[in-house]
């Protein structure tokens, strides 16, 4: 059975991770710009798995399933910021934290 | 020739989808648009033999941490994004789609070289991918030290969230 090249593959996850990096460079909600970096991750794991098949190895799955634990806590630590966030500001807009003058 | 279709469509969906995520106005559209590009993600990972990550793509992420996201929106009872200025909008996406572009530039360029040809190899599809596998080379191999770092990370993040998110401890 004929399967999908390599190339295709990174290109796919290389569209994704550009997506994702323009989402997180250009929106100010910070709820989006979360889900923008999960964006990026999830096109990373497709380009481990995709190296992983092309090697005959398993390593890139056991990363990807690494990456996803990372993702988990990123996430569960992250909204809990923005809840803290919310209830102190009122706002998710990133352009409000100016307090450390970033 | 049935695989490659598939993929590219699974794909073209994906990226579709990925850009309604970073490109809508509304939080809830945005989160149900990255849970259909995890799911179309997670068919790729079937088309490439990953069967134990599609599964864990498909709960984990499409399930467990989608559902942390829209309870969060929920919760807070978002409205659309508060619309700014003309001039400051197009500012910051200037610059920002610089930098993306130039950042794919720079994949793209790296793509082209070395893997334009390289040959898919012969794997075995009845083992390889699954949580056999996997879970052999997790817990018997050169990872079941990294295995409980991730389970202290975890076990961390769940401490730290609550910390950050409890009126009073």
């Amino acid at each position: 059975m004929e399967s999908v090249g390599l190339l295709p593959v990174l290109a796919v996850s290389a569209t994704l991770f550009i997506t994702g990096a323009a989402g997180v460079l250009t929106r100010r909600n910070a709820l989006i710009v979360f889900m923008s970096v999960e964006l990026m991750l999830n096109a990373v794991n497709l380009a481990f798995v995709a190296f992983s098949r092309q090697a005959n190895t398993i390593d890139g799955h056991v990363f990807a399933i690494f990456v996803m634990a990372v993702a988990a806590a990123e996430a569960a630590v992250g909204l809990a910021l923005v809840i803290l966030l919310f209830r102190n500001r009122v706002t998710v807009s990133l352009d409000d934290l100016n307090l450390m003058k970033g | 020739m049935f695989q490659p279709v598939l993929f590219y469509l699974f794909s073209l969906v994906a990226i579709v989808a990925g850009l309604v995520v970073v490109s809508s106005r509304n939080p809830i559209t945005s989160a149900l648009s990255l849970v259909a590009c995890f799911f179309c993600l997670a068919a790729d990972y079937v088309l490439l033999d990953a069967h134990f990550v599609a599964v864990i793509q498909v709960l984990v992420y499409a399930g467990a941490i989608m559902v942390l996201f829209i309870f969060v929106i929920m919760l807070l009872n978002l409205r659309d994004d508060i619309p700014v200025p003309l001039g400051d909008i197009s500012r910051r996406s200037m610059v920002g789609l610089a930098v993306a572009g130039l950042l794919g530039v720079g994949v793209i360029t790296a793509l082209d070289r070395s893997i334009a040809d390289a040959k898919v190899p012969d794997i075995n599809a009845a083992t390889y991918g699954t949580i056999t596998q996997v879970g052999e080379q997790l817990f018997g191999g050169a990872y079941t030290l990294p295995f409980e770092v991730v389970s202290a990370l975890l076990t961390v993040a769940l401490v730290g969230a609550v910390v950050l998110a409890k009126k009073e401890i």
